[in-house]
């Protein structure tokens, strides 16, 4: 096989064609759509996250503020990452006139990654620091890339 | 009479994205809040993943509350798949006469910042009993 396989790219490459499907719904909705920071409304997924990688492990970051520790939960089914928890609501017995704004989304979330290279499931680390939920996958070994040795003749 | 005793109103937006006194290439979000009054004054929640609390500033000047927080930068190597990007937060509020500015509190949990502004004595509303005779 001579073609290599970039699963990143690819997935860049799926991210793409969806922006540009999805295209005229920012633009209808304004700048804030585009905005990173805007919580889970509306179509977006939520948690945001951004991926990163290094030679043994896969690093998932996502952007999670306010979340109570406890209800995050973080699993790992072959190469599918789930991450789900609840961000705390306002109080609910203020009542409607007593909010000035409300602009932090809160509530029940769920999203599942699918990651391009199987994982060590038992391995698998989370952190949750400064409202950033930081998740270490290491790759399963048979994933990993091996270094073969060419003996000259 | 006015519903909300404690009025807030924010600052122009032009105020608001670029802070004037500096000349810096830094990017400003300016955070999501939820604002709420209770009865002892208005609760103020801003949403600040990955700031800190010695990189968050919260100062209150002239009638302006000013929330700035910077997010350190990051060293996750191989960066290969971003959906956000974190960049420093900035927001100001205009706060009215009725906050008891001495007595602002502020907390940061979870990337949350929550600001407690107390009513200033004068605007909590008092009971008065009626005598009856």
């Amino acid at each position: 096989m001579v073609s290599t396989w970039h699963p990143w790219r690819e997935i860049e490459a799926l991210r793409r064609d969806i922006d540009r499907a999805f295209n005229h719904v920012s633009q209808s909705n304004g700048p804030s759509f585009r905005s990173a920071f805007l919580p889970g409304r509306a179509s977006r997924q939520y948690p945001l996250v951004n991926l990163s990688e290094d030679r043994d492990h896969i690093y998932v970051e996502a952007l999670a503020p306010g979340v109570d520790p406890a209800s995050i939960d973080v699993a790992v089914v072959r190469n599918v990452l789930t991450i789900s928890g609840e961000k705390r609501r306002l109080p609910e017995e203020l009542k409607r006139e007593s909010i000035h704004r409300s602009e932090r989304a809160a509530g029940k979330f769920v999203r599942s990654i699918e990651l391009p290279i199987e994982i060590d499931s038992d391995q698998v680390k989370a952190e949750y620091k400064h409202g950033l939920l930081m998740v270490t996958l290491p790759t399963a070994a048979a994933a990993k890339p091996k270094q073969i040795n060419v003996s000259v003749a | 009479m006015a519903e909300k005793t404690v009025v807030m109103t924010e600052t122009p937006e032009e105020h608001a994205v670029q802070p004037a006194d500096t000349h810096t290439h830094e990017r400003y979000v300016s955070p999501p809040v939820d604002i709420y009054e209770i009865d002892d004054g208005l609760m103020v929640m801003a949403d600040v993943p990955g700031v800190t609390q010695e990189r968050l500033e919260i100062r209150v000047d002239n009638h302006v509350l000013t929330i700035r927080g910077q997010v350190p930068e990051s060293n996750i190597p191989g960066s290969a798949y971003r959906e956000y990007e974190l960049v420093s937060y900035f927001r100001q509020f205009e706060l009215s006469d009725k906050v008891d500015e001495s007595k602002i509190t502020a907390d940061l949990k979870h990337g949350v910042l929550t600001l407690s502004l107390p009513k200033a004595e004068e605007a909590k509303p008092r009971k008065i009993a009626v005598a009856v005779g």
